[in-house]
């Protein structure tokens, strides 16, 4: 008999039932306002009186409702058919709802109930197998699918039966199998699974080392991610958070994109599944919506959802990771979910943290980002869940909790710079603040060495290099005034706008610019770096900005054109023939010596300027 | 209020505090109206058989054996065609002498639209404004705030936008308006021959702040009225929702919550995302387009109140006094409207997107050469020429007296241009260059 209770408080979303029975912490019962049913959640637990979070609004409850409890903690429902899917945080789909207007108390299957799949087994009778094992597939759209064995097994277990190849429904049984203790599983292609609980079906989780290719040159190029990597986008409100997080998931090189927009504008879920349909994946030229589930847990759905709709999220990646997938998981923005827990917290009057969250968000974040990661199956296939979450700082500034805590359990940090945004320099990635722990690891070096060109990471660190240096020099510049400072300042601090203009700035809603291939960004990082590399000819400073501005513009025009069309040759010789009207070769031992120079000019500017 | 036999009443208050009441009572509801001694009041809290009341102008002179009547439901309202041109207080009742208006009784703050049965805003709203519609074009079921210092002349601005904004139904909801600022609306929209588009809640300064929370509720449920059943282009101003949240505050301080940031409470991105997400395109035509005021403090946008509604809204359009022209303009750097994507370029001419930007950015230069300038430094010919230009672009496009249509200001941006620079110093695309440059 399941367990009873009934309201004796409501304050806000916060409700306190007595209950007559055993209930478990983060347990899910139903409360019964007159005929409609919330559902809620157990965060704390007192004797018999039970605070739970209802993920409804709590309006017209009162003393004496009758609630049920499940059994069960919050979980969602795994299984084919949710690629393209639109839910909420608790996982309804939403399409599936009637009306305008939602619902309380309307929960709606995740699956499809009547949908056949035509399911191929893969093992058979007799055969042992382990957790997450793949039982056999079915095709969900262009995926196979795999079906697997449930994430809990414990040892091995035996296949005692299993169904012919053949059209069935999801929940139809397809195998039995007994489990070590003697137990007999009836097992259909649908599995429950707690959103709050890793699946760790796998053997484990080694380093990441592949490059993660995004599209979005100033990821790739300068600060990239790893496959099964974890990062994340702090930044300032219309700093470009969502736009990227966008990009992302058109252009991103990924089998499955699950997209979390957790607690932020409808509209922009609603660009997200007016579009994605029709927009076509260049990889596989299928439309992108067919490789995208959404969680649409917006800023008006109640906030206990909306913690829920990370997790849900999550799961739902996890689960298609263990079919040795690659998944990009994005949730945007991870502060709205951290805000859900402190309003939670505020509600049942925890001692407070820092800005009034609870004392162990750091703790919640880090386990949360440790759920993503490349892993090795079972099976010896791999899969991976890389994921970026966008962080809204309280006003813009760094220093607070969730940026903080975030920072230790992320290794790639994209900080989306106001000044930038300001002016239009998009995206706004800060090229020297932001850094990718990656790019350090020497089995990615290597990986990028070797994919790429044997100098490749060097190249990069003297990109980075030059960056800081021209943003120096244009601060002496600031600082002394044009002509108080040597040629070489300008030179290099015009060098650092090529690489900013042309690699670092990308149009995110330009056809051809919006995607820039990882080929592409190594041809356009040669032409870059090669500029930079070269001395100049110049008589003074007042030609130095308008010969540069020349070129940025030849660039900008070539990345708008298709990669090595005939617009694109024909731009890349008028910049060649441009860059050899000024530049002057010079043998090894004048560049020492002029190298030598700079150094000794920059100490006695130093020196100025203190 | 007349009492009616079914409503529950109580004459035994246990507790009085300076804005709650808590009194005994039995199968009373969350959220539920209730009156006080006669003052409107709600119940923000069930404990067992205490239920605790928030009295929206205070508990001052309420006594213990004062009279508790509940209404048996949440806030309502009455919907139909007759709030057309009247002027309600925070419950929604008539302080234009008129009659109460009759229609369908629904609760405030209903449900929220489900996200998949939205469509995609991609109306173009034009206000003539340059600095709105070139560089900061609205779209319908945009919501969106000036975000501007107390003594801007916002309210200006907002009466010209909506007033040329070519909506179906304009609502306003005041939040501590100043009795003449009150005034100034209601004649803005007499003398525009508008009144019986227009439907206004008003809580003046006057009036009790908590009352205010009301407000926007009230606004927007009408607001749905109009746009889902009569498929209607609902335009709702919202001015200042700053004193609203100030509302929030002092509310969730009388219940002893933890205050976060600013003193505000921790849940105000929600309760302000509540509203805001209340704009909306509806799949048969209607719309809710939510154009608000959140004044600054100091010009501090770090604050709680703007900071939140910055994460919140789709942009934000800041005012700023121009010393060069001397006169008011909407700042191009700060200002930001997130759906312009969505209609420039295409709704608007093919060149917008790029004029826009190009714009923005030599502004930027010009800002830059005049730093120079002001610590002391020779300016290069670039410099000079784009301070030039600055003036001349924020007056002929920035400046918020400028009523022009929208093929005006991407002509008018063109000449400009063509004016100071050179074709690789705006670095725009070729194709556009070809067809529309006017310099050398
Ligand atoms: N890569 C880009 N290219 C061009 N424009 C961009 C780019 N990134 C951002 N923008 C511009 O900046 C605006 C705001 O970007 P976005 O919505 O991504 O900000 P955000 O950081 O998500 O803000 P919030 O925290 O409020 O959600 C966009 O509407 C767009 O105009
Ligand atoms: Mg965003």
């Amino acid at each position: 008999m399941s367990t009873k209770g009934k309201v004796i408080g409501v304050v806000a979303n916060m409700v306190t039932l007595k209950v007559d029975g055993p209930v478990g912490q983060n347990e899910i019962c139903f409360i019964d306002l007159k005929g409609e049913k919330l559902m809620a959640e157990v965060i704390k637990i007192t004797g018999d009186a039970v605070a739970v979070q209802v993920f409804e609004s709590t309006r017209g409850l009162y003393v004496g409702c009758e609630a049920t409890f499940e059994d069960r903690m919050l979980e969602v429902t795994l299984g084919p058919g949710m690629l393209s899917k639109i839910y909420d945080g608790l996982q309804n789909d939403l399409e599936k709802m009637e009306g305008v207007f939602l619902k309380r108390g309307d929960y709606t299957y995740a699956l499809d109930a009547d949908k056949k799949w035509d399911f191929k087994p893969f093992v058979a009778v007799g055969d042992e197998i382990e957790s997450g094992a793949w039982l056999g597939e079915v095709l969900e759209g262009w995926l196979p699918h795999r079906i697997m064995a449930p994430f809990n097994l414990k040892g091995t277990a035996k296949v005692t039966s299993i169904v012919a190849e053949g059209s069935y429904l999801s929940s139809d049984t397809i195998a039995v199998i007994t489990t070590a203790d003697g137990e007999s599983l009836s097992l259909t292609m649908e599995m429950k699974w707690p959103v709050k609980k890793e699946i760790r079906a796998y053997k484990h989780k080694p380093r990441p080392f592949k490059l993660f290719e995004t599209g979005v040159r100033t990821l790739d190029t300068l600060n990239p991610i790893a496959e099964g990597g974890t990062g994340f986008t702090p930044g300032p409100f219309g700093a470009g958070k969502t736009v990227l997080q966008h990009a992302l998931a058109k252009n991103a090189e990924a089998d499955i994109i699950v997209m979390v927009a957790c607690g932020e504008r409808a509209n922009e879920v609603v660009e997200i599944f007016h579009e994605f349909p029709e927009l076509i994946d260049p990889r596989s030229g299928r439309t992108l919506m067919e490789r995208t589930v959404i969680i649409a847990n917006t800023s008006n759905m109640p906030v206990a959802a909306r913690e829920a709709s990370v997790y849900t999220g999550m799961t739902i990646a996890e689960y298609y990771r263990s079919m040795g997938l690659k998944v990009l998981l994005l949730a945007d923005s991870t502060s709205r979910w951290a805000q859900a827990l402190r309003e939670m917290s505020n509600r049942m009057e925890e001692l407070p943290g820092q800005d009034a969250f609870p004392m162990d968000l750091s703790a919640i974040i880090a386990n949360f980002y440790s759920r993503a990661g490349f892993v090795e199956l079972n099976n010896g296939k791999t899969g991976s869940i890389t994921f970026l979450g966008s962080v809204s700082p309280a006003g813009g500034n760094l220093k607070e909790p969730v940026t903080e805590s975030t920072q230790k359990a992320s290794r790639c940090f994209y900080s989306l710079d106001q000044g930038r945004a300001d002016s239009k320099r998009y995206p706004s990635i800060h090229p020297l603040d932001s850094y990718s722990k990656y790019s350090e690891y020497p089995e990615v070096m290597e990986y990028l060495n070797s994919r790429l060109q044997p100098n490749w990471s060097d190249m990069i660190v003297e990109m980075k290099d030059i960056l800081l240096r021209g943003k120096e020099a244009k601060d002496q510049i600031n600082i002394l005034g044009d002509d108080s400072v040597p040629v070489e300042y300008h030179v290099i601090y015009n060098k650092s706008e090529v690489i900013d203009s042309s690699i670092l700035q990308q149009d995110a809603f330009d056809a051809i610019d919006s995607s820039c291939p990882m080929e592409r960004q190594q041809y356009m990082t040669n032409i870059v770096m090669d500029i930079c590399g070269h001395s100049f000819d110049f008589s003074g400073y007042e030609e130095i900005g308008g010969y540069f501005r020349k070129i940025n513009n030849i660039i900008r025009q070539m990345n708008y054109q298709e990669f090595k069309s005939e617009k694109f040759l024909s731009l890349e010789k008028e910049l060649a023939a441009l860059v050899d009207e000024k530049k002057i070769d010079l043998t090894a031992a004048e560049r020492r010596a002029d190298e030598l120079l700079e150094l000794v000019e920059e100490r006695s500017a130093e020196r100025v300027a203190q | 209020m007349n009492t009616k036999a079914f409503q529950k009443i109580y004459t035994k208050i246990e507790n009085i505090t300076k804005a709650t009441c808590t009194i005994h009572a039995e199968g009373v509801a969350n959220e539920e109206m209730a009156y006080v001694d006669g003052r409107p009041a709600q119940v923000v809290k069930i404990k067992g058989k205490e239920v605790t009341l928030q009295v929206f102008t205070g508990t001052a002179g309420i006594k213990t054996n004062s009279e508790v009547v509940f209404t048996g439901k949440a806030p309502t309202i009455k919907l139909s065609d007759d709030l057309r041109g009247r002027f309600f207080n925070a419950y929604g009742d008539p302080i234009d002498g008129g009659a109460p208006v009759e229609g369908r009784e629904v609760e405030i703050g209903g449900p929220s639209v489900n996200p998949v049965r939205r469509q995609q805003p991609s109306q173009f709203i034009p206000t003539g404004i340059a600095g709105i519609d070139l560089n900061n074009t609205l779209v319908t079921g945009q919501k969106i705030p000036f975000f501007a210092d107390p003594d801007q002349p916002f309210n200006q601005v907002m009466a010209d936008v909506a007033l040329r904004a070519e909506a179906d139904m304009i609502i306003l909801g005041g939040m501590g308006l100043s009795n003449d600022d009150y005034l100034y609306y209601k004649a803005r929209f007499d003398n525009a021959g508008a009144l019986d588009r227009i439907i206004s809640f008003i809580n003046t300064t006057d009036d009790a702040p908590v009352e205010r929370l009301l407000v926007p509720d009230m606004a927007l449920t009408t607001a749905e009225y109009f746009a889902v059943e009569k498929q209607m282009k609902v335009l709702v101003l919202l001015t200042d929702v700053t004193l609203y949240a100030d509302a929030l505050a002092i509310v969730s301080n009388r219940m002893d919550q933890i205050p976060s940031k600013d003193s505000m409470p921790g849940s105000l991105y929600s309760d302000l995302a509540k509203i805001y997400e209340k704009a909306v395109q509806f799949p048969d035509g209607g719309s809710i387009t939510i154009i608000a005021v959140t004044t600054l403090s100091g010009g501090d946008i770090t604050h709680a109140i703007p900071d939140n509604t910055g994460y919140i809204t789709e942009g934000q359009l800041y005012l700023r006094r121009d010393s060069d022209i001397g006169k008011v303009i909407v700042d191009p750097f700060r200002s930001l409207s997130r759906l312009k994507q969505l209609v420039i370029g295409k709704v608007t001419r093919e060149d917008h997107p790029q004029v826009m930007n190009t714009c923005v950015r030599l502004y930027a230069d010009a800002a830059n050469a005049k730093t120079k300038q002001e610590n002391g430094f020779d300016l290069s010919d670039y410099d000079e020429r784009c301070i030039s230009y600055a003036s001349e672009y924020a007056r002929e496009l920035l400046a918020i007296d400028i009523d022009i249509n929208a093929v005006k200001m991407l002509d008018t941006a063109w000449d400009i241009l063509g004016k100071y620079f050179k074709p690789e110093e705006v670095g725009m695309k070729q194709s556009l260059m070809d067809t529309y440059w006017k310099g050398n």
